[in-house]
């Protein structure tokens, strides 16, 4: 293993601080400023554009999600589903197409953000910056399907031992060191946007109000007594 | 028997000037800040009018409220369980700044700044929300005293049902008539913003059932504001969080009246606990619509009777909060008298704020353009008031005249009786005959006409004593509990990080 000292920071450095501030940030603000927990949601002051473009990029973005982590957590499973080539390029398509749907999505709620005053008003810094983290990161996401195809073979075979290992603190960077600059910069973006997770509106997606379905209608707080 | 207190309300509409001191001391205390300058916790409303946010009553559009779901159960008719997960990026029912109204300021700063020229510098409206200047289409009360308005009136959701005479009757000229509805967060037993919260951050309060939003918990899902078919919960677009009606509880655990209810000019206002049976919220919420009324009026407990006091000491409410029950003029009004009534309880969220339907002025010309006197009926009046009767039975009867009309005979008996006592013009006789068809002792009469004529302060609003303090006591030493608490939070509270 002979890494260049660029690759150290990249690889091994750069996700431990942005995984530890992820940690450290997510658990402080929740304790300290749990009010500024929300999805900060901009419906009310425009209902229409909102759904064309919220409503897409949510649904892409959590179908790429779970598909990254299916590929982290059984790369055996998708290896074996992928021997077919008839299921890996069933996989690549709805891959490639959540990918977009994402990426669509994204992109009309930029052009949504900056043509209407009233959300511009309420659009921060911060917002402006993950929102072109964003873009970057699904834009290079779809680029990546096209131009370097069968990655749900090549991540699970080769990106999934470094992110275990990564995990497993033993960093182990060799797979890296074959990987295009597309790869690498989508992985070094990644990082990055979880780094800067804890300070944007993003921390909503750690609220999801899963308990909802399973708790009884109506809600009642006694002062002082757990139940009536 | 389950029993629970609730701090209830009750508004005499024949009372209501709609002077909107109401809505101003709610303004001035609580929503006079960046995002809720839209909000009223507090309005008054023209009926018949539109409203606010415009035409909420149109549940078609809206969608608030429970619904049946065909096997008995009620399901929230915006966002039920199973549908809230596919909707939760963006609620179909929510409604936006435009079914409110923009809030806006002057250009002041332009009065100084202007350039030298020909005219004088304006002042033009700019909007709060991103400093534009504004073409003002809507604002606070847009619709005030517009009875007979072919925009605002004509268009109230509760002319369903009513024949085109009536509608007629309601807007002709010179003789077209209106009433005011002050409205506030009713919190209802059965509210279905709380249900619909995915967070779980709205809740009902156990001791006094006021209805509060966690603004801690308050993650922006949006679906309280689409739930509630009053339209009573409002998002902040600054914060991004619900807020809605507090009933004033920081006021009410010191024994003072909500803001509203203080400044009430008119005295219109009655507060008081009212004990209720929590088992039965579910088999009476589901009650067919012309059952509902009689349904909520049961389930409200009797706090003289042995059993109740009983029942509600085994449930933990304090000796102090029963006697205020035993006071309460709500509880006289709603279930002694019968005459106040719940709005919209076809909705099904069994709101705890009742009205007394106003008196409407006597219909004065006939078709026939003779005025009609008949002897037999002595409530025609009533039965032909120029607020029909099926409007105002869509408003506080679920469509059904029946308990309209029995809480309008009644006062108007009680009217007849008074004048019979201290002005003596009316017959004895007819008097008594007119208490006796609307249902009314003497005594009846005499104590309705003593809470609604002559009531003083303490006995408008019976406050319970809330005993936060011994609440505390029980879980920890209250020197201990002194300095741990502030002032909630420390600087404002601000969009995200």
């Amino acid at each position: 293993m002979n890494a260049t000292p660029l690759d150290t920071f990249l690889f091994i450095a750069l996700p431990y601080v942005s995984l530890f501030t992820f940690l450290l940030m997510t658990i402080y603000r929740y304790r300290q400023q749990s009010f500024s927990y929300s999805s900060l949601s901009s419906q009310f002051l425009e209902n229409k554009q909102h759904f064309w473009a919220v409503v897409p990029f949510h649904y892409g973005i959590l179908a790429v999600t779970v598909g990254h982590i299916i590929a982290l957590c059984i790369p055996r499973g998708i290896l074996l589903w992928n021997s077919h080539p008839l299921r890996l390029f069933i996989l690549e398509i709805s891959a490639l197409a959540c990918g977009l749907l994402t990426l669509i999505g994204l992109v009309a709620i930029i052009v949504r953000r900056m043509t209407t005053t009233k959300i511009r008003r309420v659009t921060t810094i911060t917002d402006w910056i993950l929102f072109f983290m964003l873009l970057v990161q699904i834009a290079g996401g779809v680029g990546i399907a096209i131009f370097h195809p069968w990655g749900s073979s090549w991540f699970a075979s080769n990106l999934t031992p470094y992110l275990w290992s990564v995990f497993r603190l033993n960093p182990d960077i060799s797979y890296m060191a074959a990987m295009p600059a597309l790869v690498k910069g989508h992985i070094v973006l990644a990082f990055l946007i979880i780094g800067f997770f804890p300070f944007t509106r993003l921390v909503h997606l750690l609220v999801i109000p899963n308990p909802y379905l399973w708790r009884k209608p109506q809600v009642v707080r006694w002062y002082g007594r757990k139940k009536p | 028997m389950q029993v629970r207190s609730q701090v209830s309300m009750v508004f005499h509409l024949d009372k209501c000037i709609g002077c909107h001191t109401c809505s101003i001391a709610c303004k001035n205390v609580w929503t006079d800040r960046k995002g809720a300058e839209y909000m009223w916790w507090n309005n008054v409303e023209t009926k018949p009018g539109t409203g606010y946010p415009t035409r909420w009553e149109d549940q078609e559009k809206y969608q608030g409220g429970w619904q049946s779901n065909g096997n008995g159960k009620l399901d929230i008719k915006s966002t039920s369980k199973t549908r809230i997960v596919p909707n939760i990026f963006h609620n179909p029912h929510m409604p936006s700044l435009d079914d409110y109204y923009e809030p806006w300021t002057y250009d002041y700063q332009n009065l100084f700044t202007a350039r030298e020229g020909a005219d004088q510098p304006t002042a033009e409206p700019i909007s709060m929300i991103d400093g534009e200047k504004i073409d003002v289409q809507a604002g606070p009360n847009w619709d005030d005293d517009l009875g007979g308005s072919p925009i605002y009136a004509e268009n109230d959701p509760n002319l369903e049902g009513l024949t085109e005479q009536q509608r007629l009757q309601l807007s002709s000229v010179e003789r077209l008539v209106f009433f005011y509805l002050p409205r506030i967060c009713n919190h209802c037993l059965n509210p279905c913003c709380v249900a619909s919260c995915p967070s779980g951050a709205l809740y009902k309060r156990g001791e006094d059932g006021i209805v509060l939003i966690d603004q801690k918990k308050c993650r922006a899902w949006r679906s309280c504001v689409a739930a509630c078919p009053y339209k009573k919960t409002y998002f902040n677009w600054f914060t991004g969080k619900s807020e809605k009606c507090i009933l004033c509880f920081p006021r009410l655990e010191t024994g003072q009246a909500p803001a509203c209810f203080h400044s009430c000019v008119g005295r219109i206002r009655y507060l008081g606990v009212l004990l209720y049976d929590a088992e039965r919220i579910e088999e009476i919420a589901r009650l067919p619509d012309d059952e509902l009324v009689e349904g909520h009026r049961e389930m409200i407990l009797d706090p003289h009777d042995p059993e109740v006091i009983d029942a509600a000491k085994r449930s933990g409410i304090s000796d102090g909060v029963i006697e205020s029950a035993q006071n309460s003029p709500v509880y006289r009004f709603v279930k002694e008298w019968k005459i106040a009534l719940p709005p919209h309880i076809e909705y099904r969220t069994l709101p705890m704020l009742f009205y007394v339907p106003p008196m409407s002025p006597v219909q004065a010309t006939k078709p026939e353009d003779t005025i009609s006197h008949s002897s037999e009926n002595l409530f025609h009046d009533i039965d032909e008031s120029r607020v029909p009767m099926k409007f105002f039975a869509n408003l506080f009867g679920a469509g059904h005249e029946g308990v309209v009309r029995y809480a309008l005979a009644k006062q108007k008996a009680v009217r007849w009786h008074r004048r019979a006592e201290t002005v003596g013009d009316v017959d004895r006789e007819l008097a008594d005959r007119m208490l006796r068809e609307a249902n009314c002792t003497t005594e009846e009469a005499d104590e309705i006409y003593k809470l609604t004529a002559l009531c003083t302060f303490e006995e408008r609003f019976v406050i319970p004593p809330m005993h936060r303090e011994q609440a505390i006591e029980m879980m920890k030493e209250p020197h201990e509990h002194r300095e741990e608490t502030g002032f909630g939070f420390v600087g404002g509270p601000r969009r995200g990080m």
